[in-house]
């Protein structure tokens, strides 16, 4: 009810570009992007990392605290707690207002909901209690090959890859969907928390210079937004070249300092792009011709 | 246009001070800013999990400001060129968007309606599923318990021995009493019921997991367990001890077997809607069933540890067959009024 079916109004590069539409009762398209393989892989890591450490020191919590006598309440806490932390974990922090593991905040990702409505907790449990297969079954299986005699080393082998098989199903689909993505109807998306930054176009000084709109007319957004990212950045020896390849561009001696020429070319190339995007005039690049 | 952080005629006084064209996107962000941080505020108390800290009037301003925001973004992507500041907004408006459109209810709340209504009503949507998994389980005691009572040979076949623990077929009818009746030392049944609850359900969450390979894998494993029950009810038959075994099985039994009945059934849900989506495309299907399996297996856990329970503790404690019969009897009988009894509920 909240969200368009995806990928209705985007192009076939937006969709290889991992953005889906996502439309909000009120119209605005929130274009969410998919979540890379890589970062979901280091949110995992990032996970495991703190879940088995957790449990580690929980079991030396339990160790230290009933070293006399209390063995078997001992062990009756740790069964109990490392069942319900390896089980629970994905599943509390998902449930929660943010939708993420501590890994996937860490790489700016949430849980979402595939149809746009909101994320369910019955689909939240699916999606992790199927992690069991994807995740620790092949580990378990693993094990078996390694430990027990029962099974042949090829058999272990056979379970290990048909398990395998399935963990990697997310890299053989557009929307990177685990199997249990799939079975319960969610996927993951970046979630960037970015900070709001100082406009730009108030901090500089113009330093007395002036261009001609010939000169601002060499460039197209593309290159604004990268000059943008320069000028926050503020890498010195970066700002040196880029500004020596303008100065080249437009003609300019080496006159005044860079970042002082830089902020001054970018305030008044914003200016005037976009004073021109007022007049429906957006060029993508310097490449294209207005 | 409302904002918090800064009054009205502050704004349009920093806006005014701004030399330049009537509209200018450093005027229109002067102008909005202020709206941006305190949502930004608002929302980061809510996700901090202090929704309660918020003042009425916080709550009666974020509607506002999550659409103040999402016009900033409209208007900034049509006509601002500031990357930082519409990945900002972005940022935002995705952030608010989940909060506003997000929970609806508070967890108590969703809790209540879980017990009152949701999880009966996925048990009862399984019905059918349950009922295959169940004759799954059936047909696997039926096939080893025929095998083991012709030849006790097939015993050593299905039951590992590390898990038979001397119980087979060269057993004496002694030694078989005595694993049905003695009384461990009370101080291991806490801890045996624990590591049962926990083994089961590892188990349970295993059969479900593995319900989405059109369910086939489910039912191996169901028909796996129905062997080696079944092959331990032909040992004692075999030995005179049918119904006493009945009974040492039947107090835990019927709320763990039925456990492993639903977590199979509800394996066999996603299983079936992948093979068969219906009305539905089969992406569609898979979730909606994904949905209703999740909540069969949270049940499903609620009701291990119930079994763990009965096994550790009920089982050790009484061991009078009569009772064990009664005990697993009442047991059953609330499960099934539980899930499958048309009470009135509220949705």
């Amino acid at each position: 009810m909240t969200g368009s079916a995806p990928g209705q109004t985007l192009t076939v590069a937006d969709r290889r570009d991992k953005r889906r539409a996502f439309i909000t009762p009120e119209g605005i398209d929130l274009e969410l992007r998919i979540a890379s393989a890589g970062a979901r892989l280091a949110a995992l890591v990032v996970d495991l990392l703190i879940l088995y450490l957790s449990m580690l020191v929980f079991f030396l919590l339990m160790v230290w605290f009933f070293t006399d006598g209390g063995k078997d309440m001992a062990e009756i806490f740790w069964l109990l707690g490392s069942f319900v932390m390896r089980n629970f974990y994905f599943i509390g922090f998902e449930m929660s207002q943010r939708a993420a593991t501590p890994g996937k905040r860490l790489l700016q990702m949430r849980v979402v909901a595939r149809d746009g409505g909101r994320l369910t907790a019955d689909a939240v449990v699916a999606r992790n209690l199927i992690r069991e297969l994807e995740l620790f079954l092949p580990i378990t299986m693993l094990g078996f090959a390694t430990a027990e005699d029962m099974v042949t080393g090829w058999i272990a082998l056979a379970g290990f890859g048909w398990t395998a098989g399935l963990s990697f199903f997310l890299l053989f689909n557009r929307d990177r969907m685990r199997m249990a993505d799939l079975i319960a109807g969610t996927w993951v998306v970046e979630a960037p928390r970015a900070k709001l930054s100082l406009d730009l176009t108030v901090t500089g000084q113009d330093g007395g210079l002036a261009f001609t709109p010939a000169e601002l007319g060499v460039y197209g957004v593309f290159e604004l937004q990268e000059l943008e990212r320069v000028l926050r950045a503020a890498d010195e020896t970066v700002m040196r070249s880029v500004a020596d390849t303008i100065r080249q561009k437009i003609g300019r001696p080496v006159a005044e300092e860079d970042g002082v020429f830089l902020h001054a070319y970018y305030r008044q190339l914003k200016l005037q792009m976009e004073r021109g995007l007022l007049f429906g005039k957006r060029r993508a690049n310097k490449f294209a011709v207005e | 246009m409302t904002d918090a952080a800064l009054s009205p005629t502050a704004l349009a006084e920093a806006a005014a001070a701004i030399d330049g064209p009537a509209f200018s996107t450093r005027r229109f962000r002067a102008e909005r800013e202020g709206d941006w941080i305190e949502f930004e505020r608002l929302l980061t108390a809510i996700e901090k999990g202090s929704a309660r800290a918020l003042s009425s009037d916080d709550l009666l301003q974020l509607p506002v400001l999550y659409r103040a925001t999402l016009s900033s973004l409209s208007i900034a992507r049509a006509t601002s060129l500031d990357r930082a500041m519409l990945e900002y907004l972005e940022g935002l408006a995705k952030r608010g968007y989940f909060v506003i459109y997000g929970v609806r209810t508070t967890r108590m709340r969703r809790l209540g309606s879980f017990f009152a209504h949701d999880w009966p009503a996925a048990i009862r949507s399984l019905w059918k599923e349950t009922i295959i998994i169940a004759l799954v389980i059936t047909l696997g005691m039926a096939t080893s318990w025929a095998l083991v009572a012709g030849d006790p040979q097939w015993f050593f076949q299905f039951v590992p021995e590390d898990m038979a623990g001397g119980r087979d077929p060269n057993a004496t009818a002694a030694f078989l009493r005595d694993t049905l009746f003695a009384k461990p030392k009370d101080a291991a049944l806490h801890t045996f019921a624990t590591f049962l609850f926990t083994h089961n359900s590892q188990v349970s969450i295993l059969s479900f997991a593995l319900g989405f390979a059109f369910g086939l894998p489910t039912m191996m494993l169901e028909y796996y367990q129905g062997l080696t029950l079944g092959a331990m009810v032909a040992v004692f038959a075999g030995k005179g001890l049918g119904v006493e075994f009945g009974g040492w099985l039947f107090i835990h039994g019927t709320t763990e077997l039925f456990a492993a009945a639903l977590s199979g059934a509800a394996g066999l849900r996603i299983g079936t809607a992948v093979v068969f989506p219906g009305a539905h495309d089969r992406l569609t299907a898979a979730a909606a069933a994904g949905r209703t399996a999740g909540t069969a297996m949270v049940g499903v856990i609620i009701m291990l540890v119930f079994a763990g329970l009965l096994e550790g503790f009920g089982r050790q404690l009484v061991t009078d067959t009569g009772v064990r019969y009664a005990i697993g009897g009442a047991m059953l009988t609330l499960w099934c009024g539980y899930f499958y009894v048309p009470w009135r509920r509220r949705a």
